[in-house]
């Protein structure tokens, strides 16, 4: 391509002119994300109170047991909801912004420099196995929901609590997000050029207009979906050391 | 008569300052008025590049208080009162003067892109359906307020190696039309240099037709180069199933 053309002129002294508070966005974002990763990884080597009858923490499940792991299970599963989250698409917007400053806000220089990559070299360059991640993801999300679906029984008999409640508003959540990836967007149908050319691909097109309509608002899931599988864990392990009450309804 | 307070940059790229110019406001009015003001009333030589004055023709760019905007869409009664509006160049085309840079590496980058490339030559029927996509990324003024921002152009100085996200919302409205043939993703992942991109999303932040670059041009084309470049259990798989 063409050589560099950049302006260094007198008009563009500053980092950036801008007045407003561009920085209180990616602080937030940077506060939002170390809180979860604390607890996260508190929860995960923890290693206790992840279930109780039948209700079963999101951060242990599904739950794997074998003879030779002697850590906590939570590790042989958290790795893929936590590869999903760190390649996905709108996390790599966030991170690279509030951790990487890179850029921190629209507008706002930072140092710069020529060695930047992008995502073109090792290790960021792994971003573009998101799609296998989202495979194995939307296996969880399917067994979450096995979950709370396992939650309404106890004994075999029909039961339902507000515990139950707050499971299913979690897998809920976390469908809207992990179906609304921009990976199964492309997968399920983007990927195509002619949505009307055969019985297939007029199936296809609906499939991605409704994937379309979860993915405008990815980034509103992503939140509330963090937040949930946070606070369902959180209520779980109340409930497992004693603390809480699931709260039976009937 | 209520006044606004501009802080406008005069000069060329090696010598230049900011001018304080005191206008007076009228309704409606929009950065490009104040600036007509000025060149009108105050200093006749300051350069400035218009055309349409309605938003349409993409000539008036430039950095309002910082982020970049067109001087016609850009309405005074946006800012407080009191505010002094600093108004800048694009920083990342060379300047000629005043608040006119030289664009003309967006209309080279242009060029190494393969055109509309179709089989079929007899009349052309497409569903809205199939064009749908295609037509908001139509919608581009050239304005290349997005090129302005974009970090990787901006801050890296990656001319060299990114064409940058105005550009691959034109390779997307190719690459994604229903009559179009030929394959540019070769081209996305080498010359175009889409890796450079980390879908930070200023270019759609900025975007004055409300394209969403980012979601809907950049995002899919990256997966279109995942596709082919790195995907090998797709790529066996789909080997497999052609045998
Ligand atoms: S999303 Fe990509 S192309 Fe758009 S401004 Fe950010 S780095 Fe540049
Ligand atoms: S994509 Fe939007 S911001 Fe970029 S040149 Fe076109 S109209 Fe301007
Ligand atoms: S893009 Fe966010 S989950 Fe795939
Ligand atoms: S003068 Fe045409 S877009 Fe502003």
């Amino acid at each position: 391509m063409t050589q560099s053309t950049v302006n260094s002129s007198p008009a563009h002294t500053t980092k950036t002119v801008r007045k407003d508070n561009w920085w209180l966005e990616p602080a937030s974002i940077a506060l939002g994300f170390t809180l979860f990763i604390i607890y996260a990884t508190f929860r995960a080597f923890e290693n206790n109170y992840y279930e109780i009858n039948q209700y079963l923490s999101p951060f242990y499940s599904p739950k794997i047991i074998l003879e030779f792991w002697k850590f906590s299970p939570a590790i042989l599963v958290l790795w893929i909801p936590a590869g999903f989250r760190a390649t996905c698409y709108y996390y790599r917007k966030a991170y690279y912004r509030s951790y990487f400053m890179d850029p921190p806000a629209c507008g706002v220089g930072h140092g710069g420099g020529s060695s930047y990559c992008g995502e073109t070299t090792f290790p960021f360059v792994l971003q573009n196995l998101h799609r296998y991640f989202f495979y194995m993801a939307a296996l969880v999300v399917l067994w979450l929901w096995k979950d709370a679906f396992d939650s309404l029984f106890f004994q075999g008999q029909f039961t339902f609590s507000i515990l139950s409640l707050v499971m299913f508003v979690n897998v809920v959540l976390l469908s809207n997000y992990t179906f609304g990836c921009h990976a199964y967007r492309h997968l399920v149908g983007g990927k195509l050029d002619c949505f009307s050319c055969t019985k297939a691909s007029q199936t296809k097109h609906k499939v991605w207009q409704f994937v379309s309509k979860l993915n405008e608002h990815h980034m509103f899931w992503a939140w509330m979906s963090l937040f949930s599988v946070a606070f369902t864990d959180f209520y779980i392990r109340q409930v497992a050391s004693g603390a809480y009450s699931p709260m039976r309804i009937f | 008569m209520a006044k606004v307070t501009l802080k406008v940059y005069r000069g060329d790229k090696e010598k230049g300052e900011f001018k304080t110019y005191e206008v007076p406001i009228e309704d409606g009015m929009v950065i490009l008025d104040a600036i007509h003001y000025i060149q009108a009333n105050i200093d006749n030589d300051i350069a400035v590049r218009w055309n349409c004055k309605a938003a349409k023709c993409g000539s008036c760019s430039a950095e309002v208080n910082g982020k970049p905007s067109l001087m016609c869409k850009t309405r005074l009664d946006r800012f407080a009162k009191d505010e002094v509006i600093t108004v800048q160049p694009l920083k990342t085309f060379p300047l000629i003067k005043d608040l006119v840079t030289d664009v003309s590496w967006n209309y080279e980058v242009n060029k190494h892109i393969t055109p509309l490339t179709s089989k079929d030559e007899g009349e052309w029927v497409i569903y809205q359906e199939d064009i749908e996509r295609v037509q908001e990324f139509r919608k581009c003024i050239e304005c290349f307020l997005c090129q302005d921002v974009c970090h990787v152009l901006r801050d890296h100085d990656k001319h060299a190696n990114f064409a940058g996200p105005r550009f691959l919302v034109r390779t997307a409205g190719l690459e994604m039309h229903p009559k179009d043939t030929a394959s540019r993703t070769k081209y996305l992942k080498e010359e175009g240099g889409i890796g450079y991109c980390n879908i930070t999303k200023c270019c759609t932040e900025v975007c004055p037709e409300e394209i969403h670059i980012t979601d809907n041009a950049i995002i899919p084309l990256k997966e279109r180069v995942v596709d082919d470049f790195y995907d090998p259990i797709a790529k066996f798989l789909k080997g497999l199933f052609k045998k």
